[in-house]
């Protein structure tokens, strides 16, 4: 208790220190009464930590099977109605939540699956959004026709740029793939004469079908629904598939893979390809759905939002990824209240959700099942052990 | 044209290579990609205009301009010192046995803290480096010219890097960083106290940071929020082209990203000058997949 004092006494003086030069000192102090009041806060909170943390515990642990479906039927329901239950605006919000499901789950295809950090995510979506702006601007194609294309050109895209990197392992691979996606973000910016510029391309039309043509908010809310649904069923099946577990081995070993008669060349490529293809329809349904697209929307920003999705959730689950993404894009929006100092809530709570599950929010299960020798508490016992050989 | 071309991107390169020092260093130890790196050097370039601000305030630079300049980088080493310790132990040092990509975006979300608080605390406007201060004056040299301020920079940075090269190979300190580096828990069974050494490198790091930052808010006049990001991500991916975690490499991948952008944005394009960096990045990697100076790790089996 005494040390937790000076803990946090030591803690706030230090950190005043340091923010008198930005924050000026009378905000400064201001400062370091709001430490004070937290501080207060977390030694009321100190004794009940134990309880809190068991409920936490009990509720994380996957409830029966029948309440678990009867749960997710509920969530099925509320996201069928919600334009009907809710303004134009939760729509919108709850429609880019789903595109940014698609993409997340894209990306875990490469990085919860097969285990390659890609730091230009962001890229696939722009080559999506920027053909679907194309061919349905300069060749006049229908939405149904250009969306599979789009996807097919992000798919291209992803086998060009995963080709040089297949040698590249870890870090090396995050800054070729950042470098890919700040090449592509360049060009659109630079290459006026087909792109537009930093103008970008006005004027795309939406979807028609049926003698519909898609105008209101929730039209595109289903229609991202269905996108939603597809991708989902897709991923799920990839996983539980020869490719999904090729994709695992690679994650965990490469050489082991390759020694099984597993084709790295092919599978990477693989991945890279079918995360890249969700990635390209999000990018076509989001230029359908804004009439104008600029490269301002695809920047590493993107990238990093998305990747955070992924591990906040816990990389390879659906449920966490899903979960990851919906927290990501209604954290902010729900901020809004608090105006400026939104993102700076919004980068704290990142690194609080770290801290205090760094595995995610529900991490993969097949993960769960497997070794980890970099487990704090494996290497506990191995640090033990290796001690106590002494007193044996 | 050449000359001046040369002498620009050897400026803005000595910048890159004392960031990427901070990137390569904390890698080599904790395998780690510091993402908040790029923002210490900003609060080190802010730090640097407050202090001056403020001894401006006190009437300092009526006394002696260089006892300013002085007292100005000794104010921004220590602040993004401080800053960057504190970033090691809010952020990384609870996730140390964490899975990798957790702390990365522990680091991503500090980055994201970071900008906003300067944004919020100075303002989202441009700050301007006080022009009483400005070195004034240039060399000439054939048809080239280096301003005094350029010549500071490439001096200082020469100065940094030898500190810090002498510094990792001589010193017992230095000594034990090598050795957390190459294997963390065989140097802790040896008496290394590995946190210790752990907070130093992030020290060295932010101070050389810190540095870069105030250095480039003299070279261009102005900082903003925002200017660590671009920086960082370049930094990044100069520590990259040298090999990450090598010293050497990320001094030699700074200044050969500093040189390929002048010289790219004076001959190709100005616009595509990023896109050329990367590019010759890529290509590096593509036929020397562990950068210019790397090792060659073997696969373990």
């Amino acid at each position: 208790m005494m040390q937790d004092i000076k803990k946090w006494a030591f803690g706030s003086l230090w950190l005043f220190i340091l923010t008198i030069p930005f924050l000026g000192i009378i905000n400064a102090l201001y400062f370091l009464v709001s430490l004070i009041v937290l501080a207060i806060l977390w030694f009321i909170y100190k004794p009940f930590e134990q309880n809190i943390l068991d409920v936490q515990s009990k509720l994380l642990q996957l409830p029966m099977p029948s309440i678990r479906w009867s749960l997710y039927f509920v969530i099925a329901i509320l996201v069928l109605i919600l334009p009907f239950i809710s303004d134009q605006y939760i729509t919108n919000v709850a429609t880019s939540a789903i595109t940014y499901i698609v993409l997340a789950l894209g990306l875990n295809i490469v990085v919860g699956f097969a285990g390659l950090l890609d730091l230009g995510y962001v890229a696939f979506y722009a080559v999506g959004a920027y053909s679907y702006a194309l061919l349905s601007t300069k060749a006049g194609l229908s939405f149904w026709a250009v969306l599979p294309l789009s996807a097919i050109m992000a798919a291209i895209f992803g086998i060009i740029l995963g080709f040089p990197t297949l040698r590249l392992r870890g870090d090396y691979l995050a800054i070729v793939t950042l470098g890919f996606g700040e090449m592509i973000r360049i060009t659109l910016n630079n290459w006026d004469s087909v792109t537009g510029g930093p103008n970008g391309i006005l004027n795309i039309k939406g979807p028609a079908t049926l003698g519909l043509s898609f105008s209101q908010p929730h039209h595109y809310y289903y229609l991202i629904i269905i996108i939603g649904i597809f991708t989902i069923f897709a991923v799920n099946r990839l996983n539980n598939s020869r490719i999904g577990r090729a994709w695992v081995a690679i994650r965990e070993d490469e050489i082991a893979a390759e020694a099984m008669g597993i084709n790295i060349v092919k599978m990477k490529l693989l991945a890279f390809a079918l995360g890249a293809s969700f990635a390209g329809i999000a990018g076509g349904f989001f230029a359908s759905k804004m009439k104008f697209v600029s490269p301002e929307s695809f920047t590493f920003f993107e990238s990093v939002i998305i990747l955070c999705m992924v591990v906040l959730g816990g990389m390879g689950s659906i449920p966490g990824v899903i979960l990851g993404a919906v927290v990501l894009i209604i954290l902010p929006e729900s901020l809004r209240g608090f105006q400026n100092y939104r993102m700076i809530i919004f980068g704290a709570a990142m690194v609080l959700i770290m801290l205090f599950r760094p595995q995610g929010f529900i991490g993969g299960v097949r993960r769960r099942l497997e070794l980890h020798p970099e487990d704090e508490k494996i290497l506990k016992q191995e640090t033990e052990s290796l001690y106590d050989v002494k007193q044996k | 044209m050449l000359l001046q071309q040369i002498i620009n991107g050897l400026t803005i390169g000595s910048v890159y290579a004392l960031i990427a020092l901070g990137y390569t260093m904390v890698y080599g130890i904790l395998q780690l990609i510091n993402f908040a790196h790029g923002e210490i050097y900003m609060i080190g370039a802010y730090m640097g205009i407050i202090a001056i601000t403020f001894f401006i305030y006190i009437g300092l630079p009526d006394i002696s301009i260089a006892l300013t300049l002085v007292l100005t980088f000794l104010a921004a080493i220590i602040f993004t010192g401080a800053y960057g310790i504190t970033l090691e132990r809010v952020a990384y040092r609870p996730l140390r046995n964490a899975p990798r990509l957790s702390i990365l975006i522990s680091a991503i979300g500090m980055s994201i803290v970071l900008q906003n608080y300067v944004m919020l605390a100075q303002g989202a406007r441009d700050k301007i480096f006080p022009h009483e201060l400005k070195i004034g004056g240039e060399l000439i040299i054939a048809d080239a010219h280096i301003t005094y301020t350029q010549v500071l920079i490439m001096a200082l940075s020469v100065l940094m890097m030898s500190g810090l090269t002498w510094f990792i190979k001589k010193t017992k300190v230095g000594m034990a960083m090598r050795a957390t580096a190459q294997d963390r828990r065989m140097a802790g069974l040896l008496g290394i106290n590995t946190d210790r050494i752990i907070v130093i490198t992030f020290l060295i790091g932010s101070i050389l940071a810190g540095a870069a930052g105030v250095m480039i808010s003299m070279y261009y006049g102005i900082v903003n929020f925002y200017m660590g990001y671009t920086a960082g991500i370049k930094a990044f991916t100069a520590a990259v082209l040298g090999g990450i975690g090598n010293i050497p490499g990320a001094m030699l991948g700074g200044i050969l990203l500093g040189l390929l952008e002048a010289l790219g944005a004076g001959y190709i394009s100005s616009e595509y000058k990023d896109v050329f960096a990367f590019a010759v990045l890529v290509l590096v990697l593509i036929f020397k997949p562990t950068g210019l100076l790397g090792e060659r790790i073997s696969d373990k089996v």
